[in-house]
């Protein structure tokens, strides 16, 4: 029994090490990356291309979500809020939630599961048929000519999407309160206008999306440049990628909203 | 994919975003209307303040001329401090009246400012020297019943 | 000819974690020849490349190639070195996400500031020499294998090198793709003034191409010649390698037990 008991604490003590490490690692090449990323600060039209397959690609998801989670919370919030007799908050309420945190957070989501998952394969599936070993062969850096490219797109893109998503949802809430249901257009955008505040509620937001770009990419590059050289090794880390992404971003969006509306409410 | 098609896109979305983002600060955040940069403080030392809350309008008139900025209570006198962020556009004179005030019967709290007619105006970090507290409903109802069970002593 | 040494191991051993990989080899290259490293799957051919193009370092001796050891060069240095040596991986390792002109000028246009007429011109002319001139617009995944490693080959003589390692050129192609990747070889290593390495376990067509060979076995150097002195050899391991035998000196079991005693006859009857 005891050394039962003993082999449980090794294994705990076994994971830990092990997450610790890997922690760690993934900052060193967090860290690498970031030094290595002169390359493709110099040459743009690397980060360009990668725009392209990060912010493009993931533009329709973006576009058609947005729209519909706008739609039901403009839905939604006329339905409880005409029971108070307050339809007209109901822009208010529409641009709060997604500039505050709906576009953030969904838009992280959509682009780790879109984006991030794509960047991981790309990079794994490059290690795995030697491209990575190829590049190095040729005495170019895979991470300052592959790594900090896609970086760098995703940490452009991602601001961009959210505000994208968060725009489309407003139209989208406009759509449903004010064309299909007749809510007065000028109080719909007044109201909004007078609670929203750019400083509090709009710049903040964007400093989360730009959290979340960072988190996202890193974790993304990270999970594809580690991966197994095997089919199952970069399946796997695609898997990784999304799931610790999406934790990043609840657990960040958290952290973040709790200074940022700290004496506030 | 050909470079040029990729390129077109690439400006298109980055267009796309840029726009975005300028009609979350121009038409749903209002920006232009209220500034930091052009800005000037005012403090007043308030009995009670009630339900304010940090941002919270100032305004005067029914109009939004700043916001508050921070509240803390003074351990010296216990009256709350309220720190205001006053538009530059917005001056006002040295015997301006601050009170807290209600929007609606059970609205959130703003300060309201009535101008006086003194002269000279208020500086950047100055004091407001004549302020009315947060009315509070508990205390109006106390009022009332205290001011009723009087006039029913009168009557007898 | 000249018979100068380019390439130079020396008492080189290298073991992943504890498991020795390469024990004590000693090998000479000279300049200008093809040199063939074969021995089965698994023997620590391709850490060989990988330890010549600096990728790892030995536990000990040294790879010395052009007077300079490998393994004590700088980041900087081992990049210089780096650009006038090239590697042909397994399947080909072209960039996927490239076009066939693309993958061939990518040195030159990471590591040179040739105007891009230039390029185009080099780019045709290297394409030209494996025969795929007129497929430089398709991407990778439009390949045959066999084109694909041609296309390989196109790329890793893009700057001209002196030094070119071939991991496994041979593997999975069909017999005519087979010999034309063979013939390319030889003839690239004559044109250009190159010295190859090829590493393969296809003992028929590198002994037709090459002109020294080495077996390594065990991670030691089983036997080394001449394609002649190799096929006249009296070793049983050569002698099973060239011959393709099923068992020899390199058994057909893996270490293990006694087939008796892993089956729980011994202990059942005891």
């Amino acid at each position: 029994m005891p050394r039962r008991i003993v082999i449980g604490i090794r294994g705990i003590g076994h994971r830990v090490i092990d997450s610790i490490w890997r922690l760690g690692y993934a900052s060193r090449f967090f860290m690498l990356t970031l030094l290595k990323s002169g390359t493709s600060m110099r040459r743009f039209s690397l980060i360009i291309r990668e725009l392209y397959f990060t912010g493009v690609l993931t533009l329709i998801i973006i576009l058609v979500s947005g729209l519909f989670v706008g739609m039901v919370l403009g839905l939604q919030g006329y339905e409880t809020l005409q029971k108070y007799g307050a339809e007209t908050a109901v822009g208010t309420l529409v641009a709060l939630s997604l500039v505050r945190e709906l576009g953030p957070v969904v838009a992280g989501l959509l682009f780790a599961s879109r984006a991030g998952s794509a960047i991981t394969a790309e990079i794994g599936l490059m290690k795995v048929t030697e491209q990575l070993d190829a590049m190095g062969m040729m005495a170019v850096d895979p991470i300052a000519r592959v790594v900090a490219p896609r970086f760098w797109a995703g940490v452009i893109s991602m601001p961009l999407l959210a505000a994208i998503f968060s725009a489309m949802g407003i139209f989208g809430g406009y759509l449903v309160a004010v064309v299909l249901i007749g809510v007065d257009e000028g109080l719909f955008w007044s109201q909004m206008q007078s609670v929203v505040d750019f400083r509090f509620d709009i710049v903040n937001g964007i400093i989360k999306t730009c959290f979340f770009g960072v988190a996202v990419t890193a974790i993304a590059v990270f999970e594809g440049y580690d991966a197994q050289p095997t089919a199952e090794g970069v399946s796997g880390a695609t898997t990784r990628t999304v799931v610790t992404s999406a934790l990043v971003i609840l657990g960040l969006d958290f952290v973040l909203t709790s200074f940022m509306f700290r004496g506030v409410g | 994919m050909q470079r040029s098609t990729m390129d077109l896109w690439v400006g298109l979305f980055v267009i796309a975003g840029i726009g975005a983002l300028l009609i979350l600060a121009l038409k749903v955040g209002n920006l232009g209307t209220y500034s930091e940069a052009q800005s000037y403080t005012l403090i007043g030392n308030f009995e009670n303040v009630g339900g304010l809350k940090i941002r919270a309008p100032v305004k005067s008139a029914g109009v939004v001329v700043g916001r508050v900025m921070d509240i803390q209570l003074s351990t010296k006198t216990f009256d709350a401090i309220v720190t205001m962020k006053i538009d530059n556009r917005y001056q006002f004179p040295k015997d301006t009246f601050a009170s807290i005030l209600t929007s609606g019967l059970l609205g959130a709290q703003y300060v309201g400012l009535a101008a006086g007619g003194d002269e000279g105006m208020l500086k950047s970090g100055d004091k407001i020297m004549k302020t009315n507290s947060a009315l509070v409903l508990e205390d109006m109802i106390g009022q009332f019943l205290f001011d009723k069970a009087s006039e029913d002593d009168g009557e007898f | 000819m000249t018979t100068e040494t380019l390439v130079e191991i020396k008492d080189l051993n290298f073991s992943y974690d504890k498991r020795a990989v390469l024990k004590g080899i000693n090998m000479t290259m000279v300049r200008g020849k093809i040199i063939a490293v074969m021995g089965g799957s698994g023997c620590g051919k391709t850490t060989l490349l990988r330890l010549i193009g600096g990728a790892v370092t030995p536990s000990s001796g040294y790879v010395k190639v052009a007077d300079q050891v490998v393994h004590e060069l700088g980041r900087d240095e081992l990049f210089l070195l780096r650009r006038k040596m090239s590697m042909l991986f397994q399947f080909g390792a072209l960039f996927t996400d490239l076009s066939v002109f693309d993958n061939v000028a990518f040195q030159m246009r990471e590591h040179t500031d040739l105007p891009e007429p230039v390029i185009r011109d080099l780019v045709l002319m290297k394409l030209h020499a494996v025969g795929l001139r007129g497929a430089h617009n398709l991407m990778p995944a439009e390949l045959s294998g066999g084109m694909a490693r041609r296309v390989a080959l196109a790329r890793s003589i893009a700057l001209d090198p002196m030094l070119v390692m071939y991991d496994e050129p041979f593997a999975g192609l069909d017999p005519i793709s087979l010999s034309v990747i063979g013939n390319l070889i030889r003839r690239l290593t004559d044109a250009l003034g190159m010295t190859s390495i090829v590493v393969t376990h296809d003992v028929h067509e590198s002994l037709k191409i090459v002109d020294y060979v080495y077996f390594i076995s065990d991670g030691v150097i089983a036997a080394h010649g001449t394609p002649a002195e190799v096929r006249r050899s009296v070793s049983p391991f050569v002698h099973q390698f060239v011959h393709s035998e099923a068992d020899g000196p390199v058994p057909f079991h893996y270490p293990a037990a006694t087939y008796a005693t892993d089956l729980n006859l011994e202990s059942s009857f005891a």
